[in-house]
């Protein structure tokens, strides 16, 4: 994957946000405080002008710039959580050209290591981390097993789903949700939500790439 | 003196709470409130953040005292050797953390100051 697939993964993911970005808010005011999908879509809005007007040649740099501007432009907890995993992974990605999916898998290990860091979040807490951490495990599982590239993918954007349909029975351990008690069970946690949107654009950007190299 | 810097969602509830321990300390403590978002809104700004850390900064190290939520985050990505995130009360940390500042005393007991406020019963 080069610098492009990059760039598309950006452009599918604010795509998707502006797609769903009343259902993030409807989920958001159920437990948290209904700006979940405003928030990530000015920041993502955000992230695609800061990508026109300053284009990155490496994937490293391209995820470091995504990430800068999203803590900058977010405003609530949301921005520096997506901010601080997309510049740790692209930190890990360093100024390599391509990128194997393996390379990936390691990156966004590296990117979910400091959401974990900064939140404090464990799994199970009904936060981000729920959908981020199965994904990521996913993607590693499937380069471990030798799977292409499109299957370990769509395996972590299935991951990423799954765990964030699984946060509905979950009681909130961070965050403003936790605040509710047992209340909060019976919810989808948005940061889940918008988190497995994020896989499911990777998985996007990358079969769109292929095609339009014909393959 | 150690530099204190309040961060909050809400711009007024940082800088009155900076207010009110400005009044209640008898020296200028270096201190700074950086709440809301640029444009005035709800939410924190790592811009105004930085700012504020650079204003109050004399070289004796800066607290960054967190309301709650993403305020909390937004302090954490500015820790740094000489800068720290103190998880502490907003009012009663900062009242603690500012008289201690106000003293002299270095970054390391302006921050155990602040914590002790944790552990302070009203009655």
């Amino acid at each position: 994957m080069d610098t492009a697939v990059f760039a598309r993964w950006i452009g599918e993911i604010a795509a998707a946000v502006r797609a769903d970005k009343d259902r993030l808010t409807r989920l958001d005011a159920a437990i948290g405080d209904a700006d979940h999908g405003a928030n990530l879509e000015r920041g993502f809005d955000a992230v695609v002008r800061a990508l026109a007007d300053d284009s990155p040649d490496t994937p490293g740099a391209l995820l470091g710039l995504v990430g800068n501007t999203l803590i900058r432009r977010v405003g609530g907890a949301s921005g520096p959580l997506y901010g601080t995993a997309f510049r740790e992974a692209g930190k890990a990605l360093g100024d390599a050209r391509t990128v194997s999916t393996a390379d990936l898998a390691r990156a966004l290990e590296a990117g979910l290591a400091g959401v974990r860091r900064l939140g404090g979040a464990a799994e199970g807490d009904k936060t981000m981390v729920d959908a981020i951490a199965p994904a990521v495990r996913a993607l590693a599982e499937a380069v471990r097993d030798g799977s292409g590239q499109r299957e370990a993918l769509g395996a972590a954007a299935s991951a990423a789903l799954a765990g964030a349909e699984a946060t509905i029975p979950m009681r909130a351990g961070k965050g403003r949700a936790s605040y509710l008690g047992p209340r909060s069970v019976g919810h989808e946690d948005p940061g889940a939500a918008s988190a497995a949107l994020v896989f499911a654009a990777l998985c996007a950007a990358e079969a769109a790439s292929d095609e339009s190299r014909g393959g | 003196m150690v530099g204190i810097v309040l961060i909050s969602h809400s711009g007024p509830l940082a800088a009155e709470v900076a207010a009110l321990a400005a009044r209640i300390c008898a020296v200028d403590v270096p201190l700074g409130a950086a709440g809301g978002t640029e444009d005035g809104g709800l939410g924190s700004s790592p811009e105004l953040v930085a700012a504020m850390i650079e204003r109050v900064d004399q070289g004796d190290g800066v607290i960054l005292i967190p309301d709650l939520g993403g305020s909390v985050l937004t302090a954490r990505l500015f820790e740094a050797p000489g800068v720290v995130v103190a998880d502490v009360p907003f009012v009663e940390g900062t009242i603690a953390a500012v008289i201690s500042a106000s003293a002299g005393a270095p970054l390391r007991a302006v921050l155990a100051a602040a914590e002790d406020a944790r552990r302070f019963r009203k009655f």
